[in-house]
């Protein structure tokens, strides 16, 4: 699917409709002249090794820095973290109490925090309330604890429909909701990430802090889905 | 501004398809752009970036990759502040220096950078305009620059369910007008005050909303 959807924006970028990306920018300020850079496709992997050549040459980007940076998202942070404040919480209710009362701290206990987790909020799955995180506006997630967010989650589809449609949505995420179940969207409109905490799965009684752990996934944590136990009949 | 980044309850924008073992980066050049922009010590407002998406035109807005939309803003924020020319950028090609003396982020300052984040709170006292439980519009409002009120919820009615303290105002401080820090709620709507009858009943869209977006109800 990706392969399919790289090809098409490749293609794109190859044509008259895809140079309208940089001729789109250039009419501001040029309405006579939108078709001047037609004749230099612009590939964005073209115009950021351009852009990084020119920020290191002035002194204004250190190329080891940015190293740091993707490898610190792609490697260091990510949903491991959150999973392991969810097996955490699962374990030790006095720790969920605090996590739900004061996010931030709790999780800070853990050793997480920091950009893109200045304020949070954990709300709880339970057999009577299901909880969706959203940003219809943008693509604000819990850095912290979650990493940076799956493509589907920053697509046009998902931010428009889960504040209209959170239950079709959930459906095709393998998610059915009685009628009676309540489903809470929480749509990041401003400073605040939000994290679900999954409902414990049945039959897991045995396994210890580190196995639940390994239940948990960056779905459940979104609210897009639910932690099943081992040979539960896993879905997404 | 009634732009195409403001997507809550737009219809037909085909099926979610989450991707089996996605990558963080789809290619390495996403990474770079991610992280220029996180690295860069621009002189524009927090948020600066963000706004600076939201005024790519919508047609290509919506072709757009996810990245390509940050190398655009991040380009267009470092043209309007003189970090940059045209010609550097089409070029690859550095014309002149650091010419407005920005701080370089060091490696070793990478990680301090990320653990110490960017607080919106502001610790001044600001009176609260609503208190929790009570009733509340979101304004009928269709400002031309940054907002963080969503279309769908404009001049809809819920209730204050909490007041998470003072913040900076977004939709003030990306505008250059200052960060006029005030009270942050989050506010309950009904599904079916916001869709009507078509949602359910017992389902609702929580929306973290200022004081300037609110009337009393």
């Amino acid at each position: 699917m990706t392969a399919t959807r790289r090809d098409l924006l490749t293609a794109a970028l190859t044509t008259a409709a895809g140079v309208a990306v940089t001729a789109g920018q250039a009419r501001a300020e040029e309405p006579d002249h939108d078709h001047d850079h037609q004749a230099v496709p612009s590939d964005p992997a073209l115009r950021a090794k351009a852009l990084e050549s020119v920020l290191v040459a002035k002194g204004l980007v250190d190329r080891a820095a940015l190293d740091v940076l993707v490898d610190t998202y792609e490697h260091r942070i990510g949903p491991r973290n959150g999973a392991r404040v969810i097996a955490r919480a699962w374990v030790d209710s006095t720790y969920k109490q605090r996590l739900l009362k004061n996010a931030k701290a709790a999780i800070a206990e853990l050793g997480y925090g920091g950009a893109e987790g200045e304020q949070m909020v954990v709300v709880e799955n339970t057999a009577q309330v299901h909880n969706l995180v959203v940003c219809t506006l943008c693509s604000c997630y819990p850095w912290p604890v979650l990493g940076l967010p799956p493509v589907w989650y920053k697509s046009a589809a998902y931010r428009s429909r889960s504040v209209i449609d959170p239950r079709g949505l959930l459906r095709e995420f393998g998610v059915e909701l009685a009628a009676d179940v309540e489903v809470r969207v929480w749509d990041s409109t401003a400073e605040v990430r939000y994290l679900v905490l999954p409902e414990r799965p049945a039959g897991t009684e045995r396994l210890d802090e580190a196995e639940l752990a390994a239940l948990v996934t960056r779905d459940a944590m979104v609210g897009v889905s639910r932690v099943v136990a081992p040979g539960g009949g896993a879905h997404a | 501004m009634n732009g195409v980044h403001d997507m809550g309850g737009m219809q037909d924008m085909g099926p979610v398809r989450p991707e089996e073992n996605e990558p963080v980066f789809h290619a390495a050049w996403e990474g770079r752009v991610f992280a220029m922009d996180l690295a860069i010590d621009g002189d524009w407002p927090g948020g600066s970036g963000r706004y600076q998406r939201e005024l790519i035109p919508p047609t290509d807005y919506l072709r757009m990759s996810y990245y390509e939309r940050w190398l655009t803003g991040l380009s267009e924020l470092l043209l309007k502040s003189g970090m940059v020319n045209r010609a550097e950028l089409e070029s690859g090609v550095a014309q002149g220096g650091n010419t407005k003396g920005r701080h370089m982020l060091g490696a070793d300052e990478v990680a301090p950078m990320i653990a110490a984040g960017r607080a919106s709170t502001r610790d001044v006292p600001v009176t609260a305009r609503f208190h929790e439980g009570q009733r509340v519009c979101a304004r009928n409002v269709n400002p031309v620059g940054h907002t963080r009120l969503p279309r769908y919820a404009r001049g809809k009615q819920g209730a204050i369910v909490r007041d998470r303290g003072v913040y900076v105002f977004n939709d003030s401080l990306v505008q250059g007008l200052g960060e006029k820090p005030q009270h942050l709620y989050s506010v309950r709507f009904a599904a079916r005050e916001l869709w009507g009858p078509q949602a359910a009943a017992t389902d609702s869209v929580y929306v973290d909303l200022w004081d300037d977006h609110l009337d009393a109800a």
